[in-house]
């Protein structure tokens, strides 16, 4: 049997005006964040609005959100390869694409923070020095790309099966997806930890971290598949059935309480203790000495949050499609914010010394994010269409009768 | 990787059309980060430069030639770059007497001069001065702090005054996170970095309790004339963008018997430095007479810089 993934490439070519005028869009936007890249290449990192006291920002936000996009995949996997739930089973390969493109997002944002780009080789072990198992930026290193190619393994196994119109092998898929389970919480708790083990940031160098991590990521997630598999629904031959995402829904609804309990339980401790730790909380919802640049944010959060909540919570609301894609917008919005730039500025507000540093990102920063963001989706939006025909087995490579429609 | 001189023409120019394509391929992604004008094969040998620890001693000659070449171009002046080593049985200390210092930021200046701290874009001070009002909270709420004052003279009547540098910890927090292992401490008690093997993640900035750690937003921008050409290879060197940098005790200074920077400088010998395994150190003295306390001692970092009251 002859297979080659190439002809599938070609339906990259095929699509209408709408399909064109996207990926237009979406080149305009990553070749603006590539000139700004450049720019930062030649400059330095003084092009950002990071300085000593605030030495992360926004790359860094973007990078923790994503990791729990990626983690996320998870919530599809179980009900599909474990209870083996048809409508979601149908449609896992659609949140194991998106893990890959996170990941790959994730990769891109770290690689946009670092000082020395050109060195980044030497965090790898036997080429470079990794400090394995002391840094947990190396930990890091190991379950993102361990992850990385987890998916990509499974992805790939699955639309070469499709690709000869077999059904995949479970004997060859289960070990991977049963893997990947424990791992997709491993990437999020790990990403967690390397906040969460610094003694010198009390507001990260707290236990709550990794499970507030893992619960905000079961919300934005699949709430962002939601949204991307209605797309998907519209646009490709593709049958996503309401079930399965009244499923999901259900499944955030769950997600939002613990979230939202384990939140309520943080401001808690901090307001009612408070102590001299409690300042950066302060700095987040009501401003520190006159400075309150996240003020905004961190209580249009909140309200997202708790709005998105109760539409998931009351299963009329969940189930009707336009308080649904609100609320999906709401709690990727909230956590966006909440496991972005509300976790890592309040790290270093007040800084060790006591300084605050306000931080806003500039434009480089803005730009460079947004392309990366632009990137994500132009992959992702070529990967759905190379995977689509094989997937319906509208394409195959058997040599004998393949027919590209 | 050097060019190595092959008789064998076959043999040569498979090796060059080989190694042609690789350095292409490294340079292609080089030339975007590194000036140009740089030679070719001293872009190729910097981009392999191995880890500090791991040079042979030929190695590590070679690469301090490239380097002092590099700086001479750039800056104009003969820059020695030494390698001393530790000294068998020291382990360095600091001591600070908080009642005697003024807050004058004599020993910011001095250590920027000494240690080719970046002037502007970004001004890198490896020491911080906070000012306390009295009365108000200090040492475990520094938020009541300020280290930007600036009154026409100090001290400043209701005023006092608390110089923060690297604590040079014997636990430290950075040396545990960073993912490449580009710090870590010596056997005399100095934390040092290898700046051409930071990647610039900034974790240990991160992870620092005590703001000590700085980082290149930019090329450093240090006036020709004032550059101090006598440096080590882990301490006072020029540095690049993208990395990070702090005290070294004034490594280039300490290892060859001299009191640091900060010391020689301080106006009323508030700073006090030695020997802390030497029972007739003057370190030792103040440990042993004196009330010492140590910043974010809950931490348990093992700072290795005291401070006191010595009246």
């Amino acid at each position: 049997m002859h297979i080659n993934f190439f002809t599938a490439l070609k339906s990259l070519k095929q699509g209408g005006k709408l399909y064109f005028s996207w990926l237009i869009f979406l080149s305009i936007l990553i070749a603006n964040g590539i000139s700004h890249y450049i720019e930062q290449l030649d400059k330095g990192l003084i092009v950002t609005a990071m300085r000593d006291p605030v030495s992360w920002g926004f790359y860094i936000s973007n990078f923790t959100f994503l990791v729990g996009v990626a983690a996320a995949a998870v919530l599809l996997v179980i009900p599909a390869y474990i209870y083996h739930f048809k409508p979601i089973k149908e449609i896992v390969l659609f949140g194991e694409m998106l893990a890959i493109t996170a990941i790959i997002m994730c990769l891109m944002f770290i690689t946009a923070d670092m000082g020395k780009p050109l060195s980044a080789w030497h965090i790898f072990p036997i080429i470079g020095k990794m400090n394995f198992p002391s840094s947990l930026l190396a930990w890091d290193v190991i379950v993102l790309n361990g992850y990385l190619v987890l998916n990509l393994t499974a992805v790939l196994y699955i639309l070469h099966m499709s690709a000869q119109h077999k059904e995949y092998n479970m004997n060859v898929l289960f070990p991977i997806v049963l893997l990947s389970i424990p791992w997709a919480v491993s990437i999020h708790t790990v990403t967690a930890f390397l906040y969460n083990g610094l003694s010198s940031r009390p507001f990260w160098n707290a236990s709550i971290l990794a499970p507030r991590f893992i619960a905000s990521a079961m919300c934005s997630g699949p709430a962002l598949m939601l949204i991307i598999f209605q797309i998907i629904r519209k646009f490709s031959k593709i049958q996503i059935s309401d079930t399965a995402i009244f499923k999901i829904a259900e499944l955030i609804a769950y997600a939002m309480t613990l979230n939202l309990f384990l939140f309520g339980a943080e401001v808690f401790k901090e307001f009612y203790s408070n102590s001299v730790h409690l300042a950066p909380m302060k700095y987040m919802y009501f401003g520190l000495h006159g400075h309150n640049n996240l003020v905004f944010w961190m209580w249009l959060a909140s309200i997202f949050n708790i709005c998105a909540f109760l539409l998931f919570a009351y299963p009329k609301t969940r189930g009707n499609y336009t308080f649904l894609n609100l609320a999906c917008v709401m709690v990727i919005v909230g956590v966006y914010i909440e496991k972005g730039m509300g976790l890592v500025i309040p790290g270093f507000i007040p800084s060790t010394l006591g300084e605050i540093y306000e931080y806003s990102p500039s434009i480089t920063e803005k730009s460079i994010g947004i392309g990366i963001w632009a990137f994500g989706a132009l992959f992702y939006t070529l990967f759905v269409k190379f995977a689509i025909p094989i997937y319906a087995h509208h394409i195959t490579f058997d040599e004998q009768n393949s027919n590209n429609k | 990787m050097p060019c190595n001189n092959d008789d064998d023409d076959k043999k040569k120019s498979i090796s060059i059309s080989r190694r042609g394509l690789l350095k292409g391929a490294a340079l292609g992604l080089a030339s975007i980060a590194i000036p140009v004008g740089n030679a070719e094969a001293s872009v190729w040998d910097a981009f392999f430069q191995k880890h500090f620890t791991e040079m042979s001693k030929d190695e590590l000659q070679s690469t301090i030639a490239r380097l002092e070449k590099e700086y001479k171009e750039k800056y104009a002046v003969d820059i020695k770059v030494g390698a001393e080593k530790p000294i068998p049985n020291v382990l360095f200390g600091y001591g600070l007497d908080l009642s005697r210092c003024i807050g004058c930021r004599k020993c910011v200046y001095a250590c920027v001069k000494e240690n080719n701290q970046s002037r502007h874009d970004p001004q890198i001070h490896w020491i911080s001065v906070l000012r306390f009002k009295k009365g108000e909270k200090w040492v475990n709420d520094l938020e009541q702090s300020d280290m930007y004052y600036n009154p026409e003279k100090t001290p400043e009547e209701g005023y006092f005054y608390m110089p923060v540098q690297c604590q040079q910890c014997e636990k430290p927090a950075c040396v545990k996170v960073c993912p490449t292992k580009a710090t870590w401490k010596e056997p005399d008690g100095i934390v040092v970095v290898d700046y051409n093997w930071c990647i610039g993640c900034r974790y240990c900035m991160a992870a620092c309790p005590y703001g000590a750690r700085h980082f290149n937003w930019a090329s450093p921008n240090i006036p020709k004339e004032e550059i101090n050409p006598t440096t080590h290879y882990l301490g006072n060197r020029p540095r690049m963008k993208g990395c990070v940098e702090k005290c070294t005790f004034c490594i280039q200074r300490t290892r060859n018997g001299k009191y640091p920077a900060c010391v020689e400088i301080c106006p009323v010998g508030a700073r006090k430095f030695g020997n802390l395994l030497d029972k007739d150190s003057e370190i030792r003295y103040c440990i042993d007479n004196k009330r010492v306390f140590r910043l974010k001692e809950d931490l348990n970092t093992s700072p290795k810089f005291y401070y006191f009251f010595a009246t």
